[in-house]
C-alpha cells in the first residue's frame, strides 16, 4: 500500500476536525480538499441560508394573515416570493444532502479516502458561495431584488427593471456548482469502491446519490443554457423568445422545465436514500427488496426527466403532448410508490427503535405519501386545469420538499451527528422538537390544499375574506413550526459545543461502513482500506429471532 | 474492480477516472448547446421558407475554410498526444502550438465574417434586420447566439492548450502521465465536433 507513511504516523489517529494539514486554523478549513471539511463547509453555507429562506416564509405567512396590506406592499411581496424560492431551490434544497451528506458519507459508504476529484470538490464549494454571494448582491443592489418568482417566466423576466441579470448568473454559477459535485459523485462511485463492493453490496444512500449525480449532470446544463439565453435577451434583444420577434415564450417554459422537473429528483432522490439508510437501523432487520429500491432510484432518473410538460398543461400545448406528459407523470409515481412499500415492508415486524432519526423517517413516509399522491393527482389533465397556479400547487410542493426532503435532511442531521461530530445531542429535546415539526408543518401547509380547491391563487399578497380562516391557521402554524425549528437546531448546536462526548463507532448499530470507521472519522477515513465481504443491512441477530419465529 | 487499479487510486493518481470525469463533462457541454439546437429544430420548423432564405446570406467560403481549420487543429491535436506517447516532447508542443494557431485562425474568420454582417447591417436589434420576417430575425438571432457561444469555446479551448503548453514544458506532462493533455484533446474534438453540426445547419441547408 503507498500510504503516505509520514501522515500515518503524526496524524494517524487523530479526527479530521483536529487534523494538522498544511494550512492552520481556519485556512486549514477554507483550503482544506477533505471531503468530510468540505462537507461541514457546505453544512454552514447551507444553513445559513436556510435560516434566510425560513425567515422570508416568515414574513410571507405573516403578509397573508389578514386580506388587504398587512406588513408590506406588493412589490415587496413580489420580491420576497422570488427569493424564498430562488434561496430555498438552489442555495438549500438541491445541494442539501448530496452537497453536505453526501460529500461527508459518500466516500466513507463505499470504502474510500476521499471522492475522486477532491480540489474540484473544494472548488465547487466556492463556485457555491460566489453563487450565493451573486443572490445577495441581486438583493442589496439598487434596482431592487428580482420579482419574477424563481422560474423566471418570459417575457416578464426580460422587461422587469429589478435585479433579474444578477438573480440569472446565480442560477448559473449555482447550476455549474451543482454539475461539479455531480460529476464528482458518478466517479467517484465507479472508481473508488473499496475491493469487494459490487454494484450490490452498495449502501441505498449510495444508489441514489449516484442517481441524483447522474441527473446533476444531464439536467442541470440545460437550466445554464436557459438561464443565458435570458441574459442574452436582456442585454441584446435577439428575440429568441419574444413572439414580436418570431420567438415563441411557452419554448422558455419548456427548456425551463426540462431541467427544473428533474431538478424536483435531484432534490428528493437523496433523501429516499436517507430514509433507505436509516430505516433498517432502527427497524434493526435486513432492508426489503433492496433491489427494487435500487432500480426505482434509477428508474426515477430516468422517466422523472421525461415528464416536465406536465408543468405547462394550461400553458398550450397539443392534446397528444398533453396525454403522453400526463401518462409520464402517473408512469413515475410507480416507482417512488415501489420505494415506499419497501420502507413499510422493512418495518413490517422489525424491532422498532423510535428514536430522533426514525420519527424523521416516518414523518417524510407520511408527508411524502401525501405531496406524492396530490403531485399525481395534478397530472391528471382536468383536475390541472382547476388547481393550476392556486395554493394547492404550494402546498404540494411544500410536501414533497419541505415535507420530503427537509425532513430527510433533519432525519440525516440526527442520524448521522454522533458520527460527524462525536457528541450526542439530547434525545428527549430532539423528540420534542419533531413534534413542534411535524404539527406546525401540517397546520401550515395543508390549509394551503383547501383554499387552493377552493381558488384560492398562489402569489397574491391579498385574498378575498372567505380565506381567512385558513390563511390565519397556516401562519399560525408557521410560527410553531419555527418554534420546532428554533429547539431543534438550538439542541444540536447546544450538543456541538456541551453534548455529550462519544466515542462509540457505532450508536445506532448501522450496518453500513461509516459505523465502522472511528467517531469522529480519521483524516483519510480508514486506518486500512476495508475488504467487503456482504452486502449491507445484514442484521443476523434479527435472523436469528426470525428463525425462532418460523420455528 | 480489481486490486491494482484500486491500488492506483490510493496514490491520488486514477487516468481512467480522470478521463470519465472528462467525458462526464463533455456530456454536459453537449446538453449545453443541446437547449439551443433544440430551439434551432423548432424554429427550423415553423419557419422553414424564411430560414431558407436567411442562410443564403451566410458566406459558405469562409464557413468550409473555417471547417477545415478545425478539423486539421483536431488532427494536429491528436498528433501532438501521439507525440508525447512516444516521448517526443518537443514535436507534441510543436503540435500543441499549431492547434493554437489554428483555432486563432478560425477566430480570424469568424471576426471578419461576424464584422461583414455588421457592415451589412444584421445584428440583433438592427433596423435592416427588424424590417425582415420573424423567421429571419430568429436564423440570424440563432446564428450569432450559437456560433457566439462556439467562438467561446473556440477561445477556451485555445486557452486550456496553451496551459498544456506550459505543462509539457515544465516536464508535468510526460510519456506517462499525459491524461491532463488528453483530456484538453477530448475538450478540442468536442468543439470540433459542435462545429462540425453548426456548420451544415446554418450554411449548408439553404
Amino acid at each position: 500500500m503507498s500510504v503516505d507513511v509520514a501522515a500515518l504516523s503524526t496524524n494517524g489517529h487523530t479526527s479530521y476536525i483536529d487534523f494538522q494539514g498544511k494550512h492552520k486554523g481556519v485556512l486549514g478549513w477554507l483550503l482544506s480538499t477533505d471531503h468530510k471539511r468540505i462537507g461541514i463547509l457546505y453544512l454552514i453555507a447551507i444553513l445559513t441560508f436556510f435560516a434566510v429562506g425560513v425567515t422570508i416564509g416568515f414574513f410571507m405567512r405573516l403578509e397573508l394573515i389578514a386580506p388587504g396590506k398587512t406588513i408590506m406592499n406588493p412589490q415587496t411581496y413580489n420580491s420576497l416570493f422570488t427569493l424564498h424560492g430562488v434561496i430555498m431551490i438552489f442555495l438549500f434544497v438541491i445541494p442539501g444532502i448530496p452537497a453536505i451528506f453526501g460529500n461527508f458519507f459518500l466516500p466513507i459508504l463505499i470504502g474510500a479516502k476521499d471522492v475522486a476529484f477532491p480540489r474540484l470538490n473544494l472548488f465547487s464549494w466556492y463556485l457555491y458561495i460566489f453563487g450565493a454571494l451573486l443572490a445577495v448582491l441581486s438583493i442589496l443592489l439598487p434596482g431592487g431584488p428580482a420579482d419574477t418568482g424563481w422560474t423566471f417566466y418570459i417575457p416578464y423576466s426580460v422587461r422587469t427593471g429589478t435585479n433579474v441579470l444578477l438573480a440569472l448568473f446565480a442560477a448559473f454559477v449555482l447550476g455549474f456548482s451543482s454539475i461539479l459535485t455531480g460529476l464528482n459523485f458518478v466517479t467517484t462511485v465507479h472508481r473508488l469502491r473499496a475491493p469487494g463492493m459490487g454494484w450490490f453490496k452498495m449502501p441505498l444512500s449510495v444508489w441514489s446519490l449516484y442517481a441524483t449525480a447522474w441527473v446533476q449532470i444531464l439536467a442541470t446544463p440545460i437550466i445554464g443554457i436557459t438561464l443565458l439565453l435570458v441574459v442574452i435577451e436582456r442585454v441584446f434583444g435577439v428575440g429568441l423568445f419574444d413572439p414580436a420577434l418570431g420567438g415563441d415564450p411557452v419554448l422558455y417554459q419548456h427548456l425551463f422545465w426540462i431541467y427544473s422537473h428533474p431538478a424536483v429528483y435531484i432534490m428528493i432522490l437523496p433523501a429516499m436514500g436517507v430514509v433507505s439508510e436509516i430505516i433498517p437501523v432502527f427497524a434493526q432487520r435486513t432492508i426489503f427488496g433492496y433491489k427494487f429500491i435500487a432500480y426505482s432510484s434509477i428508474a426515477i432518473a430516468l422517466f422523472g426527466s421525461l415528464v416536465w410538460a406536465h408543468h405547462m398543461f394550461t400553458a398550450g400545448m397539443s392534446n397528444t403532448g398533453q396525454f403522453i406528459f400526463s401518462l409520464l407523470t402517473m408512469i413515475v409515481a410507480i416507482p417512488s410508490a415501489i420505494k415506499v412499500f419497501n420502507w413499510t415492508a422493512t418495518l413490517y415486524k422489525g424491532s422498532i427503535w423510535v428514536t430522533p432519526p426514525l420519527l424523521y423517517v416516518l414523518a417524510f413516509i407520511f408527508l411524502f405519501s401525501i405531496g406524492g399522491l396530490t403531485g399525481i393527482m395534478q397530472g391528471v389533465l382536468s383536475i390541472d386545469i382547476h388547481v393550476h397556479d392556486t395554493s394547492f400547487i404550494v402546498a404540494h410542493f411544500h410536501y414533497v420538499m419541505f415535507g420530503g426532503t427537509g425532513f430527510g435532511i433533519f432525519a440525516a442531521f440526527h442520524y448521522w451527528f454522533p458520527k460527524m461530530f462525536g457528541r450526542m445531542y439530547n434525545i428527549k429535546t430532539a423528540k420534542a422538537a419533531f413534534w413542534f415539526l411535524f404539527i406546525g408543518f401540517n397546520l401550515l401547509y395543508f390549509p394551503m390544499f383547501i383554499m387552493g380547491w377552493l381558488g384560492m391563487p398562489r402569489r397574491y399578497y391579498d385574498y378575498l375574506p372567505e380565506y381567512q380562516p385558513f390563511h390565519l391557521i397556516s401562519t399560525v402554524g408557521s410560527w410553531i413550526l419555527i418554534v420546532g425549528l428554533i429547539i431543534m437546531f438550538a439542541n444540536l448546536i447546544y450538543a456541538l459545543k456541551k453534548g455529550k462526548v462519544t466515542a462509540e463507532k457505532n450508536p445506532w448499530g448501522g450496518e453500513t461502513l461509516e459505523w465502522k470507521v472511528d467517531t469522529p472519522p480519521i483524516h483519510e477515513n480508514f486506518h486500512t482500506i476495508p475488504i467487503v465481504t456482504e452486502r449491507p443491512y445484514e442484521y443476523k441477530n434479527n435472523d436469528l429471532i426470525l428463525n425462532q419465529e418460523v420455528k | 474492480m480489481s486490486s491494482h487499479e484500486h491500488a492506483a487510486s490510493l496514490v491520488h493518481r486514477d487516468d481512467v477516472g480522470a478521463r470519465m470525469g472528462m467525458w462526464l463533462f463533455l456530456f454536459t457541454e453537449l446538453l449545453l448547446f443541446g437547449g439551443m439546437f433544440l430551439l434551432y429544430s423548432v424554429y427550423r420548423f415553423t419557419n422553414q421558407a424564411e430560414f431558407h432564405l436567411a442562410a443564403k446570406e451566410l458566406n459558405t467560403v469562409i464557413g468550409t475554410f473555417n471547417t477545415i481549420i478545425l478539423l486539421t487543429s483536431s488532427l494536429t491535436m491528436a498528433l501532438s498526444i501521439a507525440a508525447i506517447q512516444k516521448n517526443n516532447v518537443n514535436l507534441s508542443i510543436f503540435f500543441q502550438l499549431v492547434t493554437v494557431l489554428l483555432g486563432l485562425a478560425f477566430m480570424v474568420n469568424k471576426y471578419f465574417e461576424w464584422t461583414a454582417k455588421f457592415h451589412h447591417g444584421i445584428y440583433p436589434g438592427s433596423e435592416e434586420l427588424l424590417v425582415k420576417s420573424p423567421g429571419e430575425i430568429l436564423f440570424f438571432g440563432l446564428y450569432y447566439v450559437m456560433t457566439g457561444l462556439h467562438g467561446l469555446h473556440v477561445l477556451i479551448g485555445m486557452v486550456i492548450i496553451l496551459f498544456m503548453t506550459s505543462f509539457t514544458i515544465k516536464g508535468v506532462i510526460t510519456r506517462d502521465s499525459y491524461v491532463k493533455l488528453e483530456s484538453a484533446g477530448l475538450y478540442w474534438h468536442l468543439v470540433d465536433i459542435i462545429w462540425i453540426f453548426l456548420f451544415p445547419l446554418f450554411y449548408l441547408i439553404t
